[in-house]
């Protein structure tokens, strides 16, 4: 794991924490492999395996139906599951927080991540979600910080796109050797 | 077998002396009977996002562990989302139900058979992503023992209706998603959901 994982996964985690979050919905990725793992091993917090991301977005109007704050933890090509449901989103002005690592961006090897990845931006303000650019390790926790808090405390819907070169996978090889 | 229940029946079976239920209604048909059987507070039917009502009920029912959560949902509504069945599977809410009103059809698009016509079995479905308990119900004796598993025995459960394709008058809940939120969450967590919380 490269270092910069374990203090931003770790600094977002404090973030969660500190917010009351208590539902994580997420789609394993492995730029969120360390925050995921922090999640479930937070008594505090229930982390919820999604099969697709669209999930995720109902999983989050239900907790705040019943008062809680959520957040769900994604990859840019998740983004393209959840369009049509962040209609829901809008027309309820339920508040959202999603946390996407980036793929398609600089030193992609996978040709069919390219696409997504250069939309996952306006798709998502297109579909009225704001989006915060988190382009280094240091940035990824206030960002997080700041999109809880228009979340939560203004009824607005958030994304923070973590930028590749933070997460730095390059090759199926240092895929695997996480 | 010919299905011989009547949807806006059922529903309101179910949803007889419902007290604190919290309920879910998924999009199209399933959101007019749950209206018709008695607009309430604690109801959040849904107009789109088809496919998420599941959903809805599992965040509810995570949030809520003390409440009763009820999900009335459509065989193509719950198709759109099989797979929240699986999602469902793994983290087994003691507090949750869903209902799938099974009619065979897309009933607001012109009435186009649905998997389930072709021999879908969304009840074994739900039994094979790890909802022990799942049952196919077609007769009308068997409605309102439902109230029971409902409102008190430990889940998940699954329960898979069959009732009649018929054509039956439409009964709206308001359309304004701020407003269904709005007096869901007043009536569940009192009139501080109103306000946003405050500074820290």
């Amino acid at each position: 794991m490269p270092r910069s994982e374990k203090t931003w996964a770790d600094e977002v985690h404090r973030e969660l924490a500190a917010a009351g979050v208590r539902v994580v919905g997420y789609v394993p990725d492995a730029g969120h492999k360390r925050l995921i793992e922090l999640c479930h091993a937070d008594r505090r917090m229930r982390a919820v395996v999604l099969s697709t991301e669209e999930e995720g977005i109902g999983l989050a109007a239900g907790a705040w139906l019943g008062g809680e704050k959520s957040v769900l933890l994604m990859q840019s090509s998740g983004v393209g599951n959840i369009i049509n449901v962040l209609g829901m989103v809008k027309a309820c002005r339920f508040p959202l927080v999603v946390i996407v690592t980036m793929r398609g961006e600089q030193g992609e090897f996978n040709p069919w991540q390219v696409p997504m990845g250069e939309a996952t931006a306006r798709v998502l303000e297109t579909m009225g979600v704001a989006v915060r650019q988190a382009g280094e390790a240091d940035t990824i926790a206030a960002h997080v910080h700041a999109a809880l808090r228009l979340a939560y405390d203004a009824q607005s819907a958030q994304a923070v796109l973590i930028a590749q070169r933070v997460i730095g996978i390059k090759s199926f090889q240092e895929q695997r050797s996480q | 077998m010919k299905a011989t229940l009547g949807r806006r029946n059922v529903v309101k079976e179910l949803l007889k002396e419902r007290m604190n239920l919290l309920v879910v209604a998924g999009l199209g048909s399933t959101s007019w009977d749950v209206t018709a059987a008695g607009d309430a507070d604690l109801s959040f039917p849904t107009w789109g996002a088809m496919g998420q009502a599941a959903m809805l009920g599992l965040g509810l029912a995570l949030a809520q562990p003390k409440r009763r959560v009820l999900v009335v949902t459509g065989d193509g509504e719950m198709l759109m989302g099989l797979g929240s069945l699986a999602t469902i599977g793994v983290q087994q809410p003691k507090n949750l139900t869903v209902v799938v009103i099974d009619n065979e059809r897309y009933g607001e698009t012109g009435m186009q058979a649905t998997h389930t016509a072709s021999g879908v079995d969304l009840a074994a479905v739900a039994k094979a992503c790890g909802i022990r308990s799942s049952q196919l119900v077609s007769s009308l004796k068997k409605i309102s023992p439902l109230r029971k598993i409902i409102h008190a025995t430990p889940g998940p459960h699954f329960v898979q209706i069959k009732v009649k394709a018929e054509k039956v008058p439409l009964v709206l809940p308001p359309k304004d998603g701020v407003l269904l939120k709005a007096r869901f969450r007043r009536a569940l967590l009192g009139g501080s959901a109103d306000v946003l919380p405050q500074e820290a």
